[in-house]
């Protein structure tokens, strides 16, 4: 499959009266690939994904899919399906039905059908379910439902809007495992639509942020949290500390950066003497102590505010000048008791994690 | 729910549902029962125009039972039975024609923008909330010989002589439908604006055509609409009497005509309580399916209701 | 794509406007008709609407019509609050399968079956108990009063049912007592339901004609029984004329107030989507 990627999307826009929706974005998608579109709500990934579907079309641009241009296809013969937010299973009718209707509308054999709802049953371990109507089952078995519906038909792609999102926060853990599993067991592509960063680390193993109709980075998960490309990435992913400053030398790889605190960080390329530059640095990333550790990149701060959350304490301390830090630390301290309010202390960080932004 | 337990006296819960109750109890349940002793009394000239059914005369307590009234409607079959068969006949019509236009326009409200559904749903609604004599009143300006429509296809040169519209099962139909198809919009609405529209694009995308989702997805989701309304228009239009009265001729005669008749030229006060019980007869079995189906769609309801709290 | 409505579903339902709007609108327009017959425009005249109030027959009908409809109106809201309290207050009462029973009746019941029935029962109570004497304005009143209850009932009781209990908890803990809690609480939040449970009461009895022919005496016609007797002679600019002015009057209410209606709830929709975070579309 070297050449043309599986799904093709070039220059696509889409207008709603005077809001654009999608805006000339482009985007390759390889063969299963499981691909999150993460972003705010309003942002435009439902639209895009609705356009995947059929359900919307296309004002400018184009889709392909398996190098077949989907602009004239209609949802009901796309070789694309997708799971509601909401599930929208058939009320009305039982599991098996709502599972069996694709391929009913397929015109498959009876016995076909009803071995292939079987299968789909044990897939998602619902086996011996399939006679209950939706109001009968809980939530995470009628996402599974809807699941196994969606993936009835054998789709090329699978359309997953906010799978998870409508499921209470111990279970949701446990189905994203689940989701991976059966993806990478049906190696069907699959592309996930939600607002929860953490959703999308733990599944994707692409992600493409958008915001305002635009794809503003598309990495895998890791490089989008350690190397965000600009503050709204970084910002959006996790929580981060801004630090500003002025470049004041390049040399050996590394930069020095003027600013409230002077600041030694790893220089990524491209920046020269005398650039503004914006930095971020993660909060498990900054260390605090009592004591100065002498190293670079050490700041003396004063303890403003810590939150204990179980495994770690999140503190927000300033510095010089004012500047606001938000750092973690793991409550696994030997010895040496945590910081308390007001106390002042020293926070350092790695000229590694130092993270230079672009805009 | 505290505020439930003290949300009342005592005194306050016995005035709450005595009052409606006694009323009820004496001026609809008593009225039926009089009916009912009614029709098996037998016709006198005098006020009221009948002999007592049961009494204390100089004999002691005398009974006055007798079936005679009955056994008209039955002897008569040309003039009771057969309008009460004209009765269902025409309710049973109305109500599909009621059905095949208002499924169509509940759709179209439910599917407009909510601005525009507000604009059409006062639409619908307003001629509910004005006199249905009036409309019908109206209607026969349109209908008749020498109406509206007809001197318009006569000026036009479409036709050469009048049709004739009014007393036809057509007028009937006509008066029906301005008569009650807000009725059976407004239960198909409610279910239709409750449909998901994610349920539609759902069955497309697994493959259905428009008409396979019509068949499998909406059609069966708005069955509840469509029973609720069917019974709102069949059951009051099998007792209608304006409508055959003023759009109706020989043909249509209608059983609450036939019971007018009696009761007001007549005064066979007698007779037109039997009517009125083979009236109630009639709408028996609508009348507990309606209050059954009532029943259980509360029940589904909540049901529902539980199974969506748990999704969202 | 799916969503839309087809084009034949979309002729049914223009249609089906037509047949609802149409006669009334010809009627409308042959009432400033100058000619008497009714199926040549002559020009436009007002001059039945000027013979319409010189008709005392008609004017007093309407005045008894409004007086039957008001006083009928009010004592169903009256009672229908009280049933719908008894629902949805009163968790399992005696007799609640008898008054649900009772308060659902009505509405189904044909009509010339009710008005047989209570005329029946009043001429049975005036011979026992020498009430009512005769039949007139009195007995239509309780005659519409007992089928509007039921209709107000309905209309009340799917707004308490929607009643957030626990403001009027919070009352009751800022030391309110009943029946302070429910004339300074209950009624005011419920007052849509009651007012619309009054305007369907009136109209309801406003233009009721099968009723009111049995249970009403000589001397006590209701504008619709004169209407009728009119109508039964045939289409006449005169009760076109009549008819216009009664349509308009309740079409301009119903408008009215649905406006009003619509921007209230309008207004809370907005103030609910500004509030909570709602959905991506």
């Amino acid at each position: 499959m070297t050449g043309s990627p599986f799904i093709r999307i070039s220059n696509v826009t889409r207008r709603f009266g005077d809001v654009v929706a999608v805006d000339d974005l482009s985007l390759d998608i390889d063969k299963g690939e499981l691909f999150c579109l993460l972003g705010a709500s309003g942002c435009g990934k439902t639209t895009l994904l609705r356009m995947l579907a059929g359900f919307e079309s296309v004002d400018s641009g184009s889709i392909e899919i398996d190098g077949i241009d989907m602009s004239r296809v209609p949802p009901a013969t796309r070789p694309v399906n997708i799971m509601f937010q909401n599930y929208a299973l058939f009320p009305h009718m039982t599991v098996d039905s709502n599972i069996a209707y694709g391929l009913k509308r397929a015109g498959l054999p009876r016995a076909e059908i009803e071995s292939r709802v079987t299968e789909l049953l044990r897939l998602v371990r619902l086996s011996g379910m399939g006679g209950r109507k939706p109001h009968q089952l809980s939530g995470g078995q009628r996402q599974r439902v809807a699941l196994a519906r969606a993936l009835a038909r054998r789709p090329k792609l699978l359309l997953l809007d906010e799978p998870l999102a409508a499921l209470d926060k111990k279970l949701r853990e446990d189905t994203q495992f689940e989701l991976v599993d059966i993806q990478e067991r049906l190696e069907t592509t699959f592309i996930v639509v939600t607002h929860d960063q953490e959703e999308a680390m733990t599944l994707a193993s692409r992600i493409g942020v958008m915001d305002a109709g635009k794809l503003v980075q598309v990495d895998s998960p890791r490089t989008l949290y350690d190397r965000p490309k600009n503050s709204f990435i970084a910002d959006f992913l996790g929580t981060v500390s801004f630090l500003e400053g002025k470049v004041k030398s390049a040399k050996g790889g590394m930069l020095q950066i003027d600013g409230p605190i002077p600041v030694t960080a790893v220089d990524p390329g491209g920046f020269a003497a005398g650039d503004d530059v914006r930095m971020a640095i993660r909060p498990e990333k900054i260390s605090l102590s009592r004591e100065s550790g002498g190293g670079v990149n050490e700041v003396k701060v004063m303890v403003e505010d810590m939150a204990f959350t179980g495994v770690a304490s999140n503190y927000r301390v300033a510095g010089p000048g004012g500047v606001l830090l938000k750092l973690t630390q793991p409550n696994m301290r030997r010895g040496e008791p945590a910081l308390e309010w007001e106390e002042t202390g020293y926070a350092a960080f790695d000229p590694a994690d130092v993270v230079l932004l672009r805009d | 729910m505290a505020a439930v337990r003290h949300f009342l006296t005592r005194h306050g819960r016995r005035l709450v549902v005595w009052l409606p109750l006694l009323w009820l109890v004496v001026f609809f349940a008593l009225p039926l029962v009089e009916v009912a002793q009614t029709s098996f009394t037998e016709p006198r000239r005098g006020i009221p125009p009948f002999a007592p059914l049961w009494g204390f005369g100089e004999d002691g307590f005398f009974t006055n039972f007798n079936l005679e009234n009955y056994g008209l409607l039955v002897e008569y079959s040309q003039d009771y039975l057969r309008p009460a068969g004209n009765s269902v006949r025409l309710a049973f019509f109305s109500t599909l024609i009621c059905l095949l236009f208002a499924y169509p326009m509940a759709w179209w409200i439910a599917r407009s923008s909510p601005s525009h559904r507000a604009i059409l749903l006062v639409l619908v609604m307003l001629p509910f909330w004005t006199s249905s004599l009036l409309r019908i009143y109206a209607l026969i300006g349109l209908l008749n010989t020498n109406g509206f429509i007809n001197s318009m296809l006569l000026q036009l040169g479409l036709i050469e002589a009048p049709i004739r519209m009014m007393q036809t099962d057509f007028s009937i139909y006509m008066g029906m439908l301005l008569t009650y198809l807000p009725l059976m919009i407004l239960p198909l609405y409610a279910v239709m604006i409750r449909l998901d529209d994610d349920l539609l694009d759902a069955a497309a995308d697994l493959g259905a055509s428009r008409v396979e989702v019509f068949r499998t997805i909406v059609l069966p989701l708005t069955v509840p609409g469509i029973i609720a309304g069917s019974l709102l228009v069949f059951i009051p239009a099998v007792g209608e009497f304006v409508i055959p009265a003023l759009l109706g001729g020989p043909e249509q005669v209608m059983i609450g005509k036939v019971l007018w008749t009696e009761f007001f030229r007549n005064r066979d006060w007698p007779v037109a309580s039997a009517i009125a019980m083979l009236l109630l007869a009639i709408l028996a079995l609508p009348i507990i399916y309606a209050r059954y189906q009532d029943g259980r769609e509360t029940a589904l309801d909540r049901a529902e209701d539980a199974g969506r709290g748990g999704a969202a | 794509m799916t969503r839309g409505i087809s084009w034949p579903a979309l002729w049914l339902g223009i249609i089906g406007f037509g047949i609802l709007y149409v006669p009334v609108t010809v009627m409308v327009i042959y009432s400033f008709n100058s000619s008497r017959l009714v199926s040549v425009w002559a020009g436009f005249s007002t001059k039945w609407y000027g013979e319409l109030l010189e008709n005392d027959a008609v004017l007093e009908a309407l005045g008894k019509s409004l007086w039957v409809a008001v006083n009928a109106a009010t004592l169903s809201t009256v009672f229908g609050v009280l049933i719908a309290l008894a629902f949805v207050r009163l968790g399992n009462f005696r007799f609640r399968l008898l008054l649900s029973a009772l308060a659902s009746m009505p509405l189904v019941m044909p009509e010339v079956v009710t008005g047989l029935s209570l005329l029946l029962l009043f001429i049975a109570m005036e011979g026992l108990l020498g009430w009512p004497a005769g039949r007139g304005i009195d007995t239509i009143i309780i005659a519409h009063t007992t089928f509007g209850m039921c209709f107000a009932a309905v209309v009340v009781q799917s707004r308490l049912r929607d009643f957030d209990m626990s403001i009027e908890e919070a009352a009751a803990d800022l030391g309110a007592r009943q029946p302070y809690i429910f004339f300074s609480i209950t009624l005011p939040v419920i007052a849509p339901a009651v007012i619309a449970a009054w305007l369907l009461a009136f109209t309801l009895s406003f233009d009721d004609l099968v009723i009111a022919s049995f249970v009403s005496g000589p001397g006590s016609s209701t504008l619709p029984i004169v209407v009728f007797s009119k109508v039964r002679l045939g289409v006449t600019p005169e009760i076109n004329a009549l008819a216009t002015i009664m349509i308009l009057l309740v079409a301009a209410s119903v408008v009215i107030a649905s406006a009003i209606i619509y921007r209230n709830s309008a207004g809370r929709k907005a103030a609910a989507a500004t509030g909570g975070s709602g959905h991506e579309s």
